[in-house]
Parts: structure tokens; sequence; C-alpha cells
């Protein structure tokens, strides 16, 4: 399995702070301006980045992640952009780690090993998948372990104690923990229900933990960043593209620097 | 194997007890609404396991909804259809007649299950989504009857052509919330009653319309839909003497074709037809046939026939009848379809429409759009079939609702 996921949650921790993971859909506004944004992401000090394949019904998202994916549709994005896309951003930095992340229908179209083989060859290092649970985890995750890559699997607010070992067999990379019972975009947990949900999970599982949903602060992100392995940060920067279009890698590098920094404040593990 | 794994060689042993039909059905849907469509599964069997259940559920169907609906021998529509039939062919045309339940049509029948089932679980909330309004109608009347608060999702372009429904679901109490996000049609309905539903596990049930979504819907769907063939099939014993040979229903989502195919499954000499809206013809591309023109995929919490491009969008469907308008269908029909049990053909808006007149014609009954490829079918079939062969088809619903639309395709300014 390659490792450049756990390398950088390594290095991360070495140097006493929490990944920064930062979700951008793919071909939005146009397939064009996504490697640019990618970049910002980057230069911004994202560590992890995750890829976003747009989908005509993204059951899961709130409205600013809706929004992207039709702008990336509308733009005419296919499939074989998005791993153009990826396979381009792995040349131009080799060491950050990519995750193709999305729903279902695209993913397995052509079957799952053709997925797999595909996100492999193009550089990516994990795929989370919103509506496939560990129920039906032989529609794709077999095809991913086999050809080396991490299938993210998601805890949410209603995964309880007896569920948790469901989820995490055969969970790798990082288990992402969904804060808010809801759909992208909306508003933040409490910090005490988050910091409660990740010391149970952490108690369960020595993957990498990281929290999501509704996280926009520098605060916020830093708060979070003291007990998760990393914060993700998506909404947010999917509204900065929306408004700026073909004109916002600046604006997201600002962005995402402003993040980054607040996540660099924690103090080192003693 | 599972608690209910039935006969062996019963094509009515399905789903598995993940759901499958086949490789088609199971649990599609983000990790926030898993422990809920579990919990929702052991209530499902808990309660078909209470006898207390099935008697609220009987005791509502006779009193509230008016079943059981009569079967119907269509002596005119018969004799018609052998007037242009070759000698001896046209066969006997039965009508189960649920579109006289309670609110003009089958979906009813699901509604008063899924609402029990919800007062079962404790919840206080319940949403819906809705394509013609049919659905919204029949959710919004038994939160009225049960009394909890009830939001129906509708597509805003679905509510600018069926505002008597809109209408309705507003007079019985219920909050409409006009979709806008996609084709603004069903499809983009059900995407937001799933995003509130996952929002709000806590206190909100669902009521999913048709047999499609994730495990155990279908299954529950087919459940409470299948009392249509129960009564069918001892209708028509009692009235003809025999099994019929041949059932038609027409299809969307499908849980009236499942209703009354479902209790014949296993009666080898009782052939079955689901008809899909062909719209504006197959090959056109401007269709609701998932199963003509679509191909395997995940949608909406489960795998089946699915209408999609190469890449795994979702393509827009089109039918004249907005409850036929959905570019999916429940999974069952679509392993019933593999292995052959059942025949799938498709009827296009303009057939639709010459069975709507056919019917309100030769019978005196106003079908709603959704039969009335059903009724375009049975015209086709009974013309080839012997005089003593027995057809039964599914009159889902009444067409009070789509006489505008009517008017309007045949040009006509009401």
């Amino acid at each position: 399995m390659n490792d450049r996921l756990s390398t950088r949650f390594a290095k991360c921790r070495a140097e006493g702070r929490a990944a920064l993971i930062t979700f951008v859909t793919a071909g939005d506004p146009t397939p064009g301006d996504t490697a640019a944004i990618l970049d910002a992401l980057v230069a911004g000090g994202a560590d992890i980045i995750e890829l976003g394949m747009p989908f005509t019904d993204p059951m899961a998202d709130g409205q600013a992640i809706q929004l992207a994916n039709l702008r990336s549709l509308g733009a005419g994005t296919k499939t074989a952009d998005i791993l153009a896309i990826a396979t381009a951003f792995r040349q131009r930095h080799p060491e950050t780690p990519l995750i193709l992340m999305g729903y279902a229908n695209p993913m397995v179209r052509r079957g799952g090993e053709w997925f797999a083989t595909a996100a492999r060859n193009a550089g990516v290092d994990g795929v989370i998948c919103v509506d496939i649970p560990p129920e039906e985890d032989g529609e794709l995750g077999p095809a991913l372990r086999n050809a080396g890559l991490h299938l993210v699997r998601l805890a949410t607010p209603t995964t309880d104690d007896a569920r948790l070992p469901t989820v995490l067999n055969g969970a790798s990379g990082f288990l992402y923990y969904v804060s808010v019972a809801g759909i992208t975009g909306k508003q933040q947990a409490q910090q005490a229900s988050i910091e409660n949900a990740v010391g149970k999970l952490k108690a369960a599982t020595d993957i990498p933990i990281a929290v999501g949903f509704g996280i926009r602060t520098p605060e916020q992100a830093a708060a979070i960043g003291r007990v998760a392995d990393g914060v993700v940060v998506g909404s947010a920067i999917i509204d900065i593209v929306g408004t700026h279009g073909n004109q916002s890698a600046a604006y997201v590098t600002d962005y995402v620097a402003s993040l980054r920094a607040a996540l660099t404040v924690k103090e080192p593990v003693t | 194997m599972t608690q209910h794994a039935p006969l062996a060689n019963s094509f009515r042993a399905q789903p598995d007890e993940n759901g499958h039909f086949g490789q088609f059905g199971g649990r599609y849907v983000a990790e926030t609404l898993m422990p809920l469509v579990l919990d929702l599964d052991r209530h499902y069997r808990a309660a078909m396991a209470d006898p207390k259940f099935h008697e609220e559920f009987d005791w509502l169907m006779k009193h509230y909804v008016g079943r059981p609906s009569p079967l119907y021998y269509a002596e005119r529509l018969t004799e018609t259809l052998r007037e242009s039939a070759p000698e001896g062919k046209g066969a006997q045309v039965w009508f189960k007649r649920d579109e006289l339940n309670h609110t003009g049509a089958h979906k009813i029948n699901n509604c008063i299950g899924q609402i029990l089932l919800a007062k079962r679980m404790g919840k206080t909330r319940i949403i819906a989504e809705t394509g013609a309004g049919q659905h919204g109608v029949a959710t919004a009347t038994v939160a009225a009857r049960f009394g909890l608060p009830c939001v129906i999702y509708m597509g805003a372009r679905d509510i600018e052509r069926q505002q008597p429904n809109v209408f309705r679901m507003k007079l019985l109490g219920a909050e409409v919330v006009a979709v806008q996000s996609g084709a603004r049609t069903l499809k983009d309905a059900m995407n937001e009653a799933l995003r509130d539903w996952v929002a709000n596990v806590h206190d909100t049930f669902y009521i999913i319309g048709t047999a499609a979504g994730p495990h155990p819907y279908p299954e529950l769907v087919r459940e409470f839909q299948s009392v249509i063939g129960r009564e069918a099939r001892e209708q028509i014993q009692e009235l003809a003497g025999r099994l019929p040979d041949l059932l038609i229903a027409a299809i969307g989502g499908g849980s009236n074709a499942i209703g009354l195919f479902h209790p014949f499954l296993d009666d080898p000499d009782v052939a079955m037809l689901g008809i899909e809206a062909a719209g504006h013809g197959i090959e056109s591309g401007e269709h609701a046939a998932s199963l003509a023109g679509g191909t395997p995929g995940i949608l909406h919490g489960n795998k089946t026939f699915l209408l999609q491009d190469e890449d795994g969008q979702i393509a827009e469907a089109h039918s004249i009848s907005a409850g036929l308008d959905y570019p999916g269908i429940g999974p069952e029909h679509s392993w019933l379809k593999d292995i052959g049990r059942v025949q799938y053909e498709s009827v296009t808006d303009k057939e639709a429409l010459e069975g709507f007149q056919l019917l309100c014609r030769t019978e005196g009954i106003i079908p709603a759009l959704e039969p009335s490829h059903a009724i375009a079918a049975v015209a086709r079939k009974a013309r080839e079939m012997d005089r003593d062969q027995i057809i039964i088809a599914n009159l889902c619903g009444r067409g009070d609702k789509d006489i505008f639309t009517v008017a309007e395709a045949l040009g006509v300014d009401i």
C-alpha cells in the first residue's frame, strides 16, 4: 500500500499539529481551472487534498457543494477529466496525498476494478465514497485494496459503540468523523461533543481521526486541531470558488494559509 | 440463512437479509442514515410479527381507505377490443379498482403501513417526496389522520404542473417545499427529502412513496402494496373460478405493479407484464423507461436500472405522467426482469393518451395517466389472446388530477 497519507500524518504529528485536509470539486468552475486551484491549496499549506467527483445527485451535500457540482457538470466535466487532473497533480506534487471523494454511481459505473486501477494509475492515494457503507463494501472496497488504495470510512454522531467496529473493519488511511448529523456546509457541532466523539474513536482505532463538516474559521480549525489528527474544510473553499471562479487561486491560498497558521500554533506534543 | 428465508425455488423469497434482490437493491446510504435504516428494519420485522400491527393496518384499510377495492370485469372494453381482434381473439379484461381508494390511488396503502411504523418507532415528524403529488397527498392525509407534522418535498417544475394536488396537501396541513435544485422534478425532490432526513434523524420518519430506496423500503412498500394482489387473487378465483392468464401494471418506481404481481409470482401459469413510460419514444431519448433504456447503477439508496450516461451521471426522465417521470425503478423489478419472471414493455405518451380516452368512453372511468399506460398495453395484448383468457390490469389511480394535462395534450383549452 502506498503511504503518502501515513507519511503526511506522521510529519504533522512530528510538527505537533493536526493535518489540514481541504476539499474542492473537480472541474469547478471548469476542468481547466482545477489545476490552479489545487496548486493554491498546496501553496496555502494544505496537507491532504480531497478532490470531489461531481455527481448529478449529491444527496449528502448542502447548497455550496450542490452548486459546485452543477457548475462542474455544466462545464462538461467527465470522469476522464478528473483522472487527468489527478495525474497532472501527481506530477507537480509528488508528496501531497490526493483523495477522490464522491458518490458511488460515478465510481462504479465501469466497475470497481476499473475505477480502482484508473485511480491508482492517476496517482490517487485513497477514496471516500459517501454512499457505500460497510454493508456494501464489496462494491468497491476489495478492488481498492487490491490496487493499494486506502478506503477512507466515515463515522458520524449516529454511529454508536455497537456499530463502530463495523465501520472500522476495512477502514484505512484515516477515519473521517462527520461531526454533524446533516449535510455539508451547515452549522458546526459543539466543541464538547466533538471532543467526546474523537476520544471514543481514538480509543477504538490507531488510524488517524480527521474531523469535518461545518468548519469555516481558523478558530474552529484550531480548536478541533487540538483534539483531532486532521481538520477537513470544504464548503468554505467551495464558496470562494463560487464567488471568484477562475480568479480564485489567490483567495484560496490566503484562506488556506489562515487555517494552516491557526493549526501551526498548536503546542508541540511532549 | 436468514430469519425470512422461506421456500426453496420461490420467486417470493427475496430480498436476502441485506436487502439484495440478486445483484440489485441493498443499502447505499450515507453512514449517518445507516443506523436508522437498520433500526427501521428491526421495527419492521417486529411489526410484521405482531398481530396487533396487522389488525390495525387491516382495520384502517377497510374503514378508512375503503378496501377491498372491487375487481371489475370491463365488459364493454372487452367487447370493443374484440371488434378489432382476429377471429376468436380478445381476452377478458378485468380491472383492480385501486383508483376508488381514499385519496384516489394505491399510494395510500403504503402510507398507512409506514405511518403505523413511524408511530411504533416513536417518530414525531413525517417527510416525503412527491412527483405528481399523489404520494404527497396520501402522506399528508395519513399525517393529518395521525396528528403528525408533515413536510412534502416537490420539484418546483412539478408544483407548476400539479397545482390542485399542491393545494390539497396544504389543506391537509402539510408544508410543501418547492425544490429548486437539478431539473426540479421527482428525483430532485427525493434528494432534498434525503437531506432533510439526514439532518433530522432523531425525530423524523421518511415515508418513501415507491418500492425503492435503501433496504428495507423496497420490501416493506411491497408488503403494504401486496394487499392489491392478495385481494385480486381471491376475487378472481371467486368471480371467474380460476387464476388470471396475464397481469398488467404501469411502472414508475413500480409499487402498484409489485403489489399486484408479488402474490402471484409463484403461480407458474400467470404471466406478468410491467409497462414503463416511453415518453416520446425510447429511440428519442426522452422517456422514463429505466429497464428498456437504462443500465444498472446506484441511486437513492439502491442498486437498480437507471437512466444514466457513460460516466454514471443520472439523466432526466420524461413522461406525460408526472408519476412515472423518474430515471430509476424499484430494485425487485430489475431482478424480475433479469431472471425473466416478469416481462417489461413500454408505452408512449401518445399511446397512453389513447388508452386514457378508450377507458373513458367504453367504461365511464377516467383513469390517471399512470394506469393509462397499462390500459394501452391491455389493448395491445387482449387482441392477441384467446377469448377465454383473463387479463387483470391495475387501475392504480383516478384521472381527476390529470384533466388539465390531458386537455393540453389534446389541444383543448379549458
